[in-house]
């Protein structure tokens, strides 16, 4: 929105620039889809091809599906995120309200540690929690990839700036009708928040199945794979160099973010930048 | 007792209740996720530093107190300082390009109406896409034989390098895929910052005589972006410290430590070695850089750095 419209020429010359680095962005997409159709023979001919000429689709995907439990990553990828976002709305919810809403000794405290907290990435405090689950005995568990992140600041810290801005009122009539603290944050707060909480869903998804650094490090047993650590494994030791089957192995777990990115691109793009604003 | 300070204390001990009911809630509201910030936050930031002074080795017993025994040796040491280096040149590399094309991406796509949905959609898709399959597909890509870009780059007569086994080029091919991977993260903030700027500033503007797009540009449009351009840089410079899947995947910080970074060498002291005292320092030094920045993010905010 640079005033207004441009003329012909410079109409033109967008397109062109803007198409060269769409091709650009888009290029290893199409690879990637293109190549996991083609039967290695026509990849090792080392020729500038498009579409193959014999289709290996059918067998590079089966290959995968049958060499690595890839239906097992990908049922793991769904329910740690699942199980990540539903305890941080389980527990970063009623705390944002506390924030928001409650007067208490040591909520600035609390406020305090949060925007500190904001600042701090899982890299840094990844070897204490590491040492915290060995002697709990929980490494390489569903529990290990799930429980650093059921809390999130940023999510506490973000659903505290939308309840700032509901009115008191509503909590006091709710309040008035003889409603729990505990009832207003479930059957007041949480539907209002909903816009916010759906944002945060999200960011929270897009980051968790696309996290490669925690569950490298806390699971070690190829049945709790989530789907980064099982194409990273797959590519270590099945299809290192059968180009095919390792782009097919690529494609399915980009797939299901991808498609739900393409089906509600706006509600993506919101959630990614309005969370994204943290560090 | 006068008539008059009964009910004064009744609402006193009223209120003293409010209070202490509110307390209560707060309590059980506010004290599962303090609970757990203070697991998975703050005592593991006391334990990071503490470790970085002892010797402890992972499933070790015992541990001796060091000293600053683990800083001196890591900055004696050449695959340390290797290390930084090769981060900051990273970044140095990432920040500029990631946030120029961003800003360059969304003046274009809102400079006109046709296929903005689109192109928007396109530069975002990397940011979605998931990096370690996207690492994946851009080394098979980077094949100096069998790969797209050496492919294309032949089919125009030029012979393309190893991208990813020349000492001198895996660095900057890892920076390359790290801009692709961030330029539409960038570029849908600045174009949020875009929509914020009032049009009658433009209006304004026409006005005063300002009639071709560059001086558009310069005398609205990015004087209006300040505060958001500072925000981006810093955002992305605190992102591309975090380099670590493409490396863990594709190079293994080689060949010969050439395309080794902070985080990678973090992870091999502390997982791979388990040199956790080594490592905790490693993390020490990658956690001043992200504090740095994100201290000068919030110095910017306070200022509202703002030319307009």
């Amino acid at each position: 929105m640079t005033g207004r419209g441009l003329g012909p020429t410079a109409g033109a010359l967008r397109h062109v620039v803007l198409m060269a680095g769409a091709v650009i962005m888009l290029s290893p997409f199409v690879w990637m889809v293109l190549s996991s159709f083609k039967p290695q023979s026509e990849i090792l001919t080392a020729e500038l091809t498009f579409l193959p000429q014999r289709w290996a689709a059918i067998e590079n995907y089966a290959t995968v599906w049958t060499r690595v439990p890839m239906g097992r990553f990908l049922l793991n990828g769904a329910i740690v995120t699942a199980s990540i976002f539903a305890l941080q709305v389980l527990v970063n919810l009623p705390c944002a309200y506390a924030l928001a809403k409650l007067r208490f000794r040591g909520r600035r405290a609390l406020f305090a540690v949060v925007l500190l907290g904001l600042l701090i990435p899982i890299h840094a405090t990844a070897i204490p929690i590491y040492i915290l689950f060995h002697h709990a005995g929980i490494l390489n568990t569903y529990a290990a990839l799930i429980l650093p992140f059921a809390i999130s600041v940023f999510g506490i810290f973000m659903l505290r700036q939308f309840f700032m801005t509901v009115p008191d009122d509503l909590i006091d009539a709710a309040r008035i009708d003889g409603v729990s603290e505990i009832g207003i944050v479930w059957r007041v707060m949480l539907p209002t928040a909903m816009p916010a909480v759906t944002a945060f869903g999200i960011f929270s998804v897009v980051a968790h199945w696309n996290d490669y650094f925690w569950p490298l490090i806390a699971i070690g047993t190829r049945e709790l794979y989530t789907p980064p650590l099982g194409v990273a494994f797959f590519r270590l030791n099945d299809g290192g160099t059968e180009y095919g089957v390792l782009m097919a192995a690529a494609t399915i777990v980009i797939m299901p973010l991808v498609a739900a990115f393409l089906l509600a691109q706006r509600r993506f793009i919101e959630g990614v930048t309005f969370t994204g604003l943290k560090g | 007792m006068t008539p008059l300070v009964k009910p004064a204390q009744d609402l006193h001990h009223a209120y003293r209740r409010r209070d202490l009911r509110e307390a209560l809630a707060a309590l059980a509201l506010a004290g599962p996720a303090s609970a757990l910030i203070f697991v998975f936050l703050i005592a593991p930031l006391v334990c990071i530093a503490l470790l970085s002074l002892t010797d402890y080795q992972l499933g070790a017993k015992a541990l001796r107190f060091v000293g600053l025994h683990n800083y001196s040796e890591m900055f004696a040491d050449r695959v340390f300082r290797r290390s930084l280096e090769n981060t900051l040149i990273y970044v140095s590399v990432v920040v500029p390009l990631s946030v120029g094309l961003g800003l360059g991406a969304a003046l274009l796509i809102e400079a006109g109406e046709s296929l903005r949905a689109f192109y928007r959609t396109v530069y975002f898709l990397p940011v979605m896409a998931t990096l370690i399959a996207m690492a994946i597909v851009w080394e098979f890509a980077l094949h100096p034989k069998l790969g797209l870009v050496n492919l294309a780059l032949k089919s125009v007569g030029i012979a393309g390098p190893d991208w990813l086994h020349d000492r001198h080029i895996v660095l900057y091919t890892l920076a390359g895929i790290g801009v692709w991977q961030s330029v539409g993260f960038n570029m849908v903030l600045f174009m949020a910052g875009l929509q914020a700027i009032p049009r009658d500033l433009y209006e304004a503007a026409a006005v005063d005589g300002v009639s071709n797009a560059w001086d558009r540009f310069r005398t609205v449009t990015w004087p209006m972006l300040g505060p958001v351009s500072l925000f981006v840089i810093v955002i992305t410079a605190i992102r591309s410290f975090q380099v670590f899947d493409t490396v863990q995947v594709m190079t293994k910080g080689g060949p010969n430590r050439a395309s080794e970074v902070l985080l990678y060498t973090m992870y091999s002291e502390g997982f791979e070695f388990f040199r956790t005292g080594y490592a905790a320092a490693v993390t020490m030094v990658f956690l001043a850089f992200v504090l740095a920045l994100a201290a000068l993010k919030t110095w910017f905010l306070d200022r509202r750095v703002h030319y307009a």
